[in-house]
């Protein structure tokens, strides 16, 4: 299967910061791939090097076997990369209708000019089949009785989807989500997981999430990989890797009075069964 | 927007082309329209001294439009509107003068040539943000007004440009009655084109870069042509105004138009309402209106104590000046979201009258 993306040998320093050391990993067209690891492992570091807000020091990062390291944001969006932030950052004082139009920006043609001249230009005929687009989102995500709404005025766990509904207007072929769960209550999760595989299985999204909540990144993904303090502890299928013994130590907090290094002692398979 | 919520029951869109009109009822867009027709009449039933109010109102109105869109929709700021202005000014003077270009087609050409400027000027927005742009702008304020008072050829140096009285095919429009009409409909254009834009692909893109600009641009914008590309258009309204402001006095002078001009354009679009083109209308009508109420509240008090107090007479120019600077001060802590929102307040009281909810 090809390779939607992969990330190699990424290195990404602030000053004497390490926030991520040799980070390699693929991630193949259709799947369902999640970023786990504590707080401050660089799971998000990772996603913004992927979308292009941070530049990594070291490594490359190929987009369909396209080299996209020094690509600028917005051209990585036309490329067909879109995303969804851990802290919200929607255009707060715009309708939801028009943050979700917003993500169909690289896919409009009108400009400044014909714009403004809206009769004469077609651009009012175009703005009307994107807006058609639009609500299909909108119809998904079960948006309808807020689409006129202000951004800034509406729930937390409703910005959260409106968030995903402007990404997901990009018409994005890997779509990356930041934490699309974190602070919702569990229905709320319940829903945002099921609009997750059906972004994966209908729409045919590439999806690369970082999630906390272990239940839903076991449940739905088909492939995990971990990192902690900046660097990649285990990747592979989600039981596999819970099973893995780094990962235990560093971040489900199991062995922790052993302080065993997981460097100096590699495949160490007593050291598990000790913890078991 | 608040608006939407005032949509009467019973009033249901069936296709989204009719959920994108500009108007948000049938009964608003017709009163626009009676609006539009009454102004029409104003000529014909207003003194010369009223009319030279209003067609001051629709020129720094389109100017305040364009700073509008700088600073409202895409939260850059500018203090220096007035150069652009006078910019546009000299150009079109400049063209129809000494170029065979009728005033009818040096206006919009001097629009274009204060956009290319304003572009030329937009450049530092793409790195610089907040104060550090405040002042690349107050340079631009300051090198064009220099510019003007040393390029004799351009602008005539300490001797006022003259400028053509507006003509349309041989046809010389003479007098504020005439020019009114000119001046009315580059207003109801200017603001149509900008109402369009802001509900099209650039303008919310521009008010995406105010808004959010690290997810403007995950969403695809190009951050610098856009931050460029308000200053472009900030320009380009500012130099049809200047130029409307030319044919309008025939006769063009660096008066006037220092940086307390362009504070005056911010102080429009604060009053207003910052990001409303409505709201823009409003706030130059107050600015533009401020002077006459103050002229008339000292005709009022005229001999009693306030008057003794405070001479009003001698001092009006000054009272005036510290009064726009009161009022400024008070809109900020007041009704920051300006005139604009006080309206949309009003209009939902009556809808809603008797009840308060």
């Amino acid at each position: 299967m090809e390779h939607a993306l992969e990330v190699r040998a990424v290195s990404l320093r602030f000053g004497g910061v390490r926030a991520l050391t040799d980070v390699s990993f693929s991630v193949k067209a259709g799947e369902l791939f999640s970023i786990i690891g504590p707080n401050g492992a660089g799971k998000t570091s990772i996603v913004n090097c992927i979308s292009g807000r941070y530049r990594p020091t070291e490594g490359q990062l190929f987009y369909h076997g396209r080299d996209i390291t020094g690509m600028k944001p917005n051209a990585r969006a036309q490329l067909g990369i879109g995303r969804t932030f851990q802290n919200l950052a929607l255009f707060h004082h715009m309708s939801v209708l028009d943050n979700i139009m917003v993500g169909r920006h690289h896919l409009l043609k009108n400009n400044f000019l014909t714009g403004s001249l809206y009769w004469l230009t077609g651009a009012r005929r175009e703005e009307l089949e994107h807006r058609e687009k639009v609500e299909e989102i909108i119809d998904f995500l079960d948006l309808q009785s807020v689409r006129k709404a202000t951004a800034g005025t509406l729930s937390y766990g409703l910005r959260k989807r409106v968030e995903l509904a402007r990404a997901m207007a990009l018409e994005p072929k890997l779509i990356l989500l930041d934490e699309p769960m974190a602070g919702m209550n569990f229905e709320e999760k319940e829903d945002m997981a099921r609009y997750i595989v059906d972004l994966n299985e209908e729409y045919g999204m590439t999806v690369v999430m970082i999630e906390h909540d272990m239940g839903v990144v076991m449940d739905i993904s088909h492939r995990v990989v971990v990192l902690d303090f900046g660097r990649k502890i285990a990747d592979g299928d989600p039981a596999d890797v819970l099973a893995d013994p780094h990962v235990k130590r560093a971040y489900l907090g199991e062995e922790d009075e052993l302080l065993v290094d997981p460097d100096d002692a590699p495949d160490h398979p007593s050291a598990s069964e000790h913890a078991a | 927007m608040a608006s939407s919520n005032l949509i009467p029951a019973g009033d249901f869109r069936s296709s989204y082309a009719a959920d994108t009109t500009i108007f948000p009822t049938s009964t608003s867009r017709n009163f626009a329209i009676l609006g539009v027709a009454l102004v029409c009449f104003a000529p014909l039933v207003l003194t010369e001294y009223w009319l030279s109010i209003l067609i001051q109102i629709g020129i720094f109105g389109i100017a305040a439009l364009g700073l509008n869109i700088l600073v409202g929709f895409t939260g850059q700021i500018s203090i220096g509107h007035a150069a652009f202005f006078l910019l546009g000014a000299f150009t079109s003077a400049y063209l129809s003068n000494h170029l065979p270009i009728p005033v009818f087609f040096a206006i919009p050409l001097a629009g274009l040539v204060t956009a290319m400027v304003g572009l030329v000027f937009g450049l530092p927005a793409a790195r610089l943000k907040g104060l550090y742009l405040v002042i690349a702008t107050l340079a631009a304020q300051y090198i064009l007004i220099d510019f003007f008072s040393r390029a004799e050829w351009f602008t005539g140096g300490s001797v006022p440009a003259m400028a053509n009285p507006f003509s349309i095919f041989g046809y010389v429009l003479r007098g504020d009655r005439q020019y009114f009409y000119v001046v009315l409909a580059y207003v109801l254009v200017s603001y149509m084109l900008v109402t369009n834009l802001m509900r099209t692909r650039d303008g919310r893109a521009l008010v995406a870069v105010r808004d959010h600009y690290l997810s403007a641009e995950i969403m695809g914008i190009n951050l610098t042509k856009y931050r460029t590309l308000s200053f472009g258009l900030a320009a380009f309204f500012a130099g049809i105004a200047g130029a409307l402001y030319a044919h309008y006095q025939l006769v063009v002078s660096n008066e006037g138009f220092g940086i307390e001009r362009s504070i005056l354009f911010l102080a429009m679009i604060i009053i207003g309402g910052t990001g409303s083109i409505m709201g823009t209308l409003m706030g130059t009508a107050f600015v533009v209106l401020l002077p006459e109420a103050m002229e008339w509240l000292s005709m009022e008090l005229k001999g009693g104590v306030i008057d003794r107090a405070l001479q009003l007479n001698t001092n009006l120019t000054f009272l005036r000046e510290i009064a726009i600077g009161l009022i400024i001060i008070a809109f900020l802590v007041f009704e920051p979201d300006g005139l604009a929102h006080r309206w949309r307040q009003i209009k939902a009281y009556w809808k809603l009258y008797p009840f308060s909810h």
